[in-house]
This record gives C-alpha cells, sequence and structure tokens, in this order.
C-alpha cells in the first residue's frame, strides 16, 4: 500500500518497552469509585440517581444531556454516599460534579443490564448506533468524543472508510499495543459491527512499525472472512502519526478539510480500544465500565499496563502497579507530549484516560527561563499542520487576535512539536491554548452583547411603533371627533334655530317676567364629548405601556 | 501525594539558543584556521579582541536593561558576532576599528532594537559596514597570503600593529598587503584587461586565489556539519551561492573576457561565509522555506549586482542588509498552504465553528 508523508512530525525515542514485558493486570474493585459526571467532551451527564441508592454494576448513573455527549454508569455495586464536586482530572485543576460510590464487593449486575445481541448483524444500524450510545462509549485514544456522534455522519455524507488508529505514536503510551496484543478477537468484532453500522467499502488498520508484536497478534487472529475487509497496514513509527489527520493522510494521501471532519471526505476514525468497547457493548450488553491505562515512566517501580475500574483513583492504580519510584514529582495523565500534569493523585481514572505517567526532576527538570525567539522557524519545520509557530506566538503575545486566526490557529492541534524542538524553552502551547480561549470568550461575550443588542434594538423600534400607532390612533379619533363635531355643529344649528327662536319666546316671556338660567346650559353641552375622548385615550394607552416596561 | 504541574510537553527540550550558537562556533573554526593559516595571527587575533569586546559590551548593555546578565551571556549569541565580525574585517585591522565595529554591533544594532531576537538587522554586518564605510584606509589592509612566507608577522608583531596601528621595525605597509582577488579583478577589468590577463598570476588557482579557494572549502565544510546537524535549512546557503552563480554564469557566458566565472564569484570574498554562517542568523532572516530561497537569492543577486556595477569589491554585508530589511515582508507574503486548506482562498470552514 501506497504510504504519503504529512509534514513535519517529530521521531521520538521509544518508550513502550518497559511497560509492555508484562500482561495487562485487571485491577480488582477499590472500596471507593468517584465517578465524574463529565467525562467526555461535550455536556456533562446529570445524575439520575439520588445519595443512599443503591447502584448495580453498569447501571446508568448520569444521564446525558444534549446531542454530543455520553451517559454515566455504575462501573461496580455499591452505594452513592455522596454527589458533589470532586478534583477530576483536568488541566485547570478543578473540581467537578462526581458521584461517589462506596462499593460493596459483590461487584453484582442488575436487572438494568442491556440484552446481549449476539445476532447484531440482523439488527438495525440506528439500533446499534443507540446501543453505543445507551453504553456510554467515547473515543479511547484520549479525547474522548461520543462514539455515536462520530458513527452519525449528516444527511447525505457518505463514510466509505473506516479508519482504525492503532498508531499510538506518543512515547511512553502503551495501552493500545497491549490490547492489540491481548485481545484482537474483540477489536475486529468491534471493527465488524461499525463496519456494519457506516456501511462502509474498506477499512484501514494502522498500527505503528514499532509495534510488531501487535502487528503479529492481529495478523495471525485476522479472521479469513474479513481479509477482503480489513487491510492492516503498518505506519512508520512518528509523532504525531496517531492524529486523525495525520493518519488518513499518511494512509489516503488526502487532508481532512481545515475546520471540517473525517466525515467530509468519507472516512470515520476510531481508536482500537473504543472497537472492543463496542464489542462489548453490543455483545455483551456492557457499557463503558473499565479502561486500560499504561501506568509508566521513571517515577514509577514497575511500569506496566493495567484494566482499571473507570472511578479508581490514580493513586490505587499507581500501587496496584507496585507504587512509585523515589524522587517522583510529576505525574502526568496522557503522553509526555500532549497530556498533563495533575496537582493530585487522589483523582480518578475516566474515559480518557490512557496513559498515568510519572516522572523524576532529572526526567523532566523544571523548564528554563524563556529566552527570547530567535526566528530559527524549527517550530514551523516540525509543525504537522503546517502553521508558522513563531508567527502565532508573536501575534498570541501581541493579542492580535484577528491576524492569528488568519494564520491558522484553528488548524493548531496542540501536538507539541514545536515546543519540544524551541530552543527558548518558549512553552508555545501554552500560547495558543491562551488564544483560543481568549477569541471563544470574546466570540460568547460578542454572542451574547448581539443578543443584547437586537433585543434593545427589537424594543426601541417596538416603543417607536407603539408610539407611531397610539400618534395615528390618536389622530383617527381626533379627526373622527371633529368630524363627529362638524356633524353635531350641523346640528347645533338647528338646534341654535330652536333655541334662538325659543330664546326668542323666551325673551318675550322675560321680557315679561325676567328668566337667567341660558348660559349654564349651553356650557354643558360643548364639554361633553371632549371629556370622555380624554379618558377613552388613557384607558387604551395604560396596558400596553406595563406591557413593555 | 500533590505533584508539580507544569505545561506539556513533559519531556527535555531538544535545543536551546547557547547550543545551537555553540555548534555555529564550531562550525566557524575550520574555516577561522585556515584564514588563519594563509593570513597570519592577524585572524586569530581579530576574533579573540573583537569576541572580548562583544562579550564586554553584551554583559554591560544587558546590565544597564536591567536584565539578568548571566543568562543572557550564556545564549552565546554576542560571541558568534564578535567572531563573525572578526572574519569580515582585515586581519590587521587596528584595535579601535574593532572596537568601534562591535559597539555598534552589539549596543545599536542589537540591543537599541530590543536585544537577541528583536535585531532587524544582522548586527556584525551593522558592524562591519560601519567600519567599512568610514574607515576604507584600514578597511583595505588586506595583507597578501602566507605563501609570501618571508614577508609574514610573528604573533608579538601582529599583536604591536593590531594594538598600535603601526607595524614594527622595517615592515612596510605596501610590502605586507596586497589587493585581494577582488579588488585586483575589479581594478584589473576597470583598467582594461580582460579576465584571463588578472587571472594569470601565480597566485590563483582553479577558480579564485588558491587560498581564498581553500578558506572556502573550509567554511563550506562548517556549514555543511551545520546542514546535518540541523542547525541551518538548505534554503539559504543554496539560493545565496545559486543567486551569485546563476548572473554570474549568464554574464561571463555572454562575455568571459569582462565577466568573471561563476567558480571566480563563489570561491572569492564572503560568499561562502555569507551562505553559510551571515545569511543564515535567524532573527534577521525569513523564516518560511519559500521566503528563504527569495531572501537567499536576494543577497546572491545582490552581492554579483554591487561586486560587478556598485562602488564596493565585495558586497556580502550590504547584500544581507538590504535583504533584512525584505524579509518581514518575505515572511508575510510567503506563508506555506495550512494543512487542510487551498493554498490561496480562505479556510473552507470557519475554524473553530
Amino acid at each position: 500500500m501506497q504510504l504519503h508523508r504529512f509534514h513535519g512530525g517529530l521521531k521520538l525515542a521509544d518508550e513502550t518497552e518497559a511497560s509492555t514485558r508484562d500482561p495487562v493486570l485487571v485491577m480488582g474493585v477499590p472500596s471507593q469509585l468517584i465517578v465524574p459526571l463529565g467525562q467526555h467532551i461535550g455536556e456533562a451527564a446529570e445524575p439520575c440517581v439520588t445519595v443512599g441508592d443503591h447502584v448495580t454494576k453498569g447501571q446508568r448513573i448520569g444521564q446525558s444531556k444534549g446531542y454530543i455527549a455520553a451517559h454515566v454508569h455504575a462501573p461496580s455495586s455499591g452505594e452513592v454516599i455522596e454527589i458533589a464536586p470532586h478534583a477530576v482530572p483536568h488541566p485547570s485543576g478543578l473540581s467537578a460534579p462526581c458521584m461517589v460510590i462506596q462499593t460493596d464487593g459483590r461487584d453484582a449486575w442488575g436487572d438494568t443490564r442491556m440484552e446481549p445481541w449476539l445476532d447484531w448483524d440482523t439488527r438495525d444500524p440506528r439500533k446499534l448506533r443507540q446501543r453505543i450510545r445507551d453504553a456510554g462509549i467515547v473515543g479511547l485514544g484520549g479525547a474522548a468524543f461520543p462514539t455515536a456522534v462520530k458513527l452519525n455522519p449528516r444527511a447525505g455524507q457518505r463514510i466509505h472508510t473506516l479508519i482504525v488508529n492503532g498508531a499510538e505514536c506518543e512515547p511512553y503510551i502503551s495501552a493500545d499495543d497491549m490490547l492489540l496484543r491481548t485481545a484482537p478477537e474483540a477489536v475486529f468484532e468491534g471493527i465488524r459491527i461499525v463496519a456494519h453500522l457506516l456501511g462502509v467499502d474498506r477499512v484501514l488498520f494502522a498500527v505503528e512499525d514499532n509495534m510488531p508484536e501487535a502487528m503479529r497478534a492481529l495478523t495471525e487472529t485476522l479472521p479469513g472472512e474479513l481479509r477482503e475487509l480489513i487491510q492492516l497496514v503498518s505506519v512508520p513509527a512518528l509523532y504525531p502519526t496517531g492524529g486523525e489527520r495525520q493518519l488518513i493522510k499518511v494512509l489516503t494521501g488526502q487532508e481532512v478539510p481545515s475546520g471540517g471532519l473525517p466525515a467530509d471526505i468519507g472516512m470515520v476514525c476510531n481508536n482500537p480500544g473504543t472497537f472492543k468497547a463496542v464489542c462489548d457493548a453490543v455483545i455483551q450488553g456492557r457499557p463503558l465500565l473499565s479502561r486500560i491505562v499504561t501506568v509508566t515512566g521513571p517515577g514509577v517501580r514497575h511500569p506496566r499496563n493495567v484494566e482499571a475500574l473507570l472511578g479508581t483513583p490514580f493513586a490505587d492504580v499507581i500501587a496496584a502497579t507496585g507504587g512509585y519510584a523515589k524522587g517522583v514529582d510529576r505525574l502526568v495523565m496522557g503522553g509526555p507530549m500532549m497530556g498533563f500534569a495533575v496537582h493530585d493523585d487522589a483523582i480518578p481514572v475516566i474515559k480518557g484516560t490512557n496513559c498515568l505517567l510519572a516522572t523524576r526532576p532529572q526526567d523532566t527538570p523544571p523548564p528554563g527561563p524563556v529566552m527570547p525567539c530567535i526566528r530559527c522557524g524549527e517550530c514551523a519545520a516540525v509543525c504537522p499542520a503546517q502553521l508558522l509557530p513563531q508567527q502565532l506566538y508573536w501575534q498570541a503575545k501581541a493579542k492580535d487576535f484577528d491576524a492569528i486566526q488568519d494564520y491558522g490557529l484553528f488548524d493548531c492541534i496542540e501536538c507539541g512539536c514545536c515546543a519540544h524542538v524551541c530552543p527558548s524553552n518558549i512553552p508555545l502551547v501554552q500560547y495558543y491554548r491562551y488564544a483560543k480561549n481568549e477569541i471563544w470568550a470574546r466570540e460568547k461575550e460578542r454572542q451574547k452583547s448581539d443578543i443584547a443588542r437586537e433585543r434593545y434594538e427589537f424594543r426601541q423600534e417596538r416603543i417607536e411603533r407603539e408610539e407611531r400607532e397610539k400618534a395615528e390612533r390618536l389622530a383617527k379619533k381626533k379627526a373622527a371627533v371633529k368630524k363627529k363635531e362638524g356633524e353635531e355643529g350641523g346640528d347645533s344649528d338647528k338646534q341654535a334655530a330652536i333655541q334662538a327662536a325659543l330664546e326668542r319666546a323666551r325673551a318675550r316671556k322675560a321680557a315679561k317676567a325676567g328668566g337667567t338660567n341660558e348660559d349654564n346650559n349651553t356650557e354643558k353641552a360643548a364639554t361633553a364629548p371632549d371629556g370622555t375622548g380624554t379618558t377613552a385615550e388613557s384607558g387604551e394607552s395604560d396596558p400596553t405601556d406595563t406591557g413593555h416596561r | 501525594m500533590r505533584f508539580r504541574t507544569e505545561s506539556s510537553p513533559h519531556m527535555i527540550p531538544s535545543h536551546s539558543v547557547g547550543g545551537v550558537m555553540q555548534q555555529v562556533l564550531m562550525a566557524l573554526v575550520p574555516g577561522t584556521l585556515a584564514m588563519a593559516w594563509f593570513f597570519g595571527w592577524g585572524v586569530l587575533v581579530n576574533v579573540v579582541l573583537a569576541v572580548l569586546f562583544a562579550v564586554a559590551f553584551e554583559a554591560a548593555i544587558v546590565a544597564a536593561r536591567k536584565r539578568p546578565v548571566m543568562a543572557t551571556l550564556g545564549d552565546n549569541s554576542a560571541i558568534v558576532t564578535g567572531w563573525l565580525f572578526a572574519l569580515a574585517v582585515p586581519p590587521l585591522t587596528p584595535v579601535w576599528v574593532t572596537l568601534i565595529g562591535i559597539a555598534f554591533a552589539i549596543i545599536v544594532a542589537k540591543h537599541l532594537y530590543g536585544g537577541l531576537g528583536y535585531n532587524p538587522f544582522n548586527p556584525a554586518m551593522v558592524g562591519y559596514v560601519v567600519v567599512l564605510v568610514s574607515f576604507p584606509r584600514e578597511m583595505a589592509l588586506w595583507p597578501a597570503p602566507d605563501t609570501l612566507a618571508d614577508m609574514s608577522l610573528g604573533l608579538g608583531q601582529t599583536l604591536q600593529a593590531v594594538l598600535t596601528g603601526s607595524l614594527p621595525g622595517t615592515h612596510e605597509w605596501d610590502a605586507i598587503t596586497r589587493a585581494t582577488p577582488l579588488d585586483a579583478m575589479r581594478e584589473g577589468l576597470a583598467s582594461g584587461r580582460t579576465v584571463s590577463e588578472i587571472t594569470v598570476s601565480p597566485l590563483f588557482g582553479s577558480f579564485s586565489e588558491t587560498s581564498w579557494e581553500w578558506i572556502g572549502n573550509f567554511f563550506l565544510l562548517g556549514g555543511l556539519y551545520l546542514l546535518f546537524r540541523r542547525i541551518i535549512h538548505w534554503h539559504i546557503p543554496v539560493a545565496v551561492i545559486l543567486g551569485v552563480a546563476i548572473p554570474a554564469g549568464f554574464f561571463w557566458m555572454l562575455d568571459p573576457d569582462s565577466f568573471a566565472s561563476p567558480a571566480f564569484h563563489v570561491f572569492s570574498g564572503a560568499v561562502i561565509i555569507g551562505a553559510f554562517f551571515i545569511a543564515t542568523d535567524p532573527v534577521s532572516a525569513s523564516t518560511t522555506p519559500l521566503g528563504r530561497i527569495l531572501y537567499g537569492a536576494g543577497i546572491g543577486v545582490l552581492i554579483f549586482v554591487i561586486r560587478t556595477w556598485g562602488g564596493y569589491p565585495d558586497a556580502v554585508a550590504f547584500a544581507v542588509l538590504l535583504m533584512n530589511m525584505v524579509a518581514p515582508t518575505l515572511d508575510h507574503l510567503t506563508r506555506p498552504r495550512i494543512f487542510g486548506r487551498s493554498r490561496r482562498g480562505p479556510p473552507p470552514g470557519d475554524g473553530h465553528a
């Protein structure tokens, strides 16, 4: 198969040997599970059990809200003892709502377990997608994007190629490597399900060429009937080949359009762990409850891979492998290039926890002083997105957010290649994250003020319209009154004539007897119509006034 | 347990400014020794003095700017500036000329613009041009190559000449200095002789004078080392050399009597050292691949144009400074195509929607 190259990238030393010596350790049930309600990209789930409830293994405890979201399940049976903010794995170190389960050790499935679908190939793709959604499956490569959303292409979009991303390119991480060595059949089964669901023509299964054991296991277990569909491809180990866009370029030579998704060019890309989770969900009715975590780095005594229940505290996971090595002072969730250092190891394993990397000061010394950028351009030479990181840096520093977007800030995948080669120790990726967050914040602010302005303008316009209508009504009324007055005036002419005749008669009488009350009478008749006019008008305008207040 | 938190990547960085500059200095050694072999102790005396001055000025002005002195000196950039300046001036340049040149390079060209990383012009070349246009007599004192061994000066005599500005004992400036091949070519052509008449001198080797050829070869060696270590990229050096050679070759083929050969141009004067060590100064050069090619080619063409029709026999410094001016514009105009976008036109989607 003809492979392609993406621009830049780094050849990094492979550090997975230590963590792949021992088989995957399946951890028991810890006494407490801290299950965050938001473990994925998108909105956090809403708790659907309360404190004091007994939950069974696999029971849904967090109900997803919105489309891009995932359910959360109880990884083991026990009692919910707390629903409260708790420190979670997040770069900020902030707390987020978690459900704390005191496990009962029985690890018992209840009657809420989903029915196993051995006959999945007779099921409607929509049903399968719903099952994947119900199982709370997200991408297990680290980004934790809800899988059901990925597998739901927009109307008119046909997915012809399914890509299995076994290119584990970060040094140290070997979770996929070990999964492929130990459970290739389940991964293939998951691939079959997804291939059926999407109706793809071909599956490209990429494995980096520094994972020969995994490749051998796959080659040996690939079922004969799948050889037509699935093509195993060994790709050169080059960081960040495991980036979705980079891998698609390597395999197909095509580039996912900027700002678009692989589905835009008819492809969907998923991690092998995700396919295994799909297989478990469909065939066993088992939601996503656990994952393989690589525990590694010079900061732990015995690097190895562990299958841990979601919600298991990092400290328990590391203790299960044999504990920390002397002098450990940094714990990273994820790989050394893109992972983030955590403050504390009392935080739980979540769906995206693919690796716990512990290091000592001699492995990851505190960064040296930041020197000025010398424009050496090494960053641009290694940037897989073909950006000019040094220009983005200047623009981020200058807060020139228009220019930085023009230079492709949002095409940055934050792989960290630029920061790694920067001779001046500039934390470049931090600058890009800052700029992105700032732009998002401004965008939100702008949307808010746009809405406020729209409302204000609408209100102004309505007030003006009402005033105008009022004025028109008034004018009409006045005209009507005038007209009426005019008509009444016509009447009063007659009346006046009558009056005059009467007066003359009266005058004649008065001339005889002498009477005086005629002035009062005429005044009453004149004021009456005007008075009713004013009251009617104020009575009408009052309710509308309160209406817009 | 509590841990340190720093931002990714969690790896030891692969490069450092001080390390990069150190590689550049190492790569300068063979060419510098070759120069000293042909032109005597003066070359080394110049390098030592210029580096000392550069470091002293750098320390003083960094202290005056209230910046960390030791951390700044640790970037080794002042040493590179001093060294390149020393290679540009004649080997018996009086010490005060070096002092003035270095002062301009470090104080005016570098730190008045904000220090390393902020200087739009190559500091060593600014310093050199200042003394070149201010002291033309001193800047013309190129000794004859060491093939005329009986006239060469010892270390003591060289020091005396450099520090006092006058030659010791019976030595005469006219006796020990000689026109460089570029001077010889320029004056020869101006006086109506043909290229073949000028290059008939026994000093000339296959392309230029033997001494300059060898110096060029050793700087080339250092330059190739930098390429091999990926300290520099091929674009600028290749573009500079082709930028000189292609127009030189064109005119030479039209009229080989009035125009020197492209090989003569490339191996005379400062083209090789300029292509690999001066034009590649990252701070003042273009940073995009295409921008670097245009930048280097511009330098090359300007070298040829100024040498052939301009007022100076060599022109690397002027060419570099002139192209420094357009480097930011080149960067802007030669942005590479971003992954997932077409070369022209806006991105298909709103990047962050």
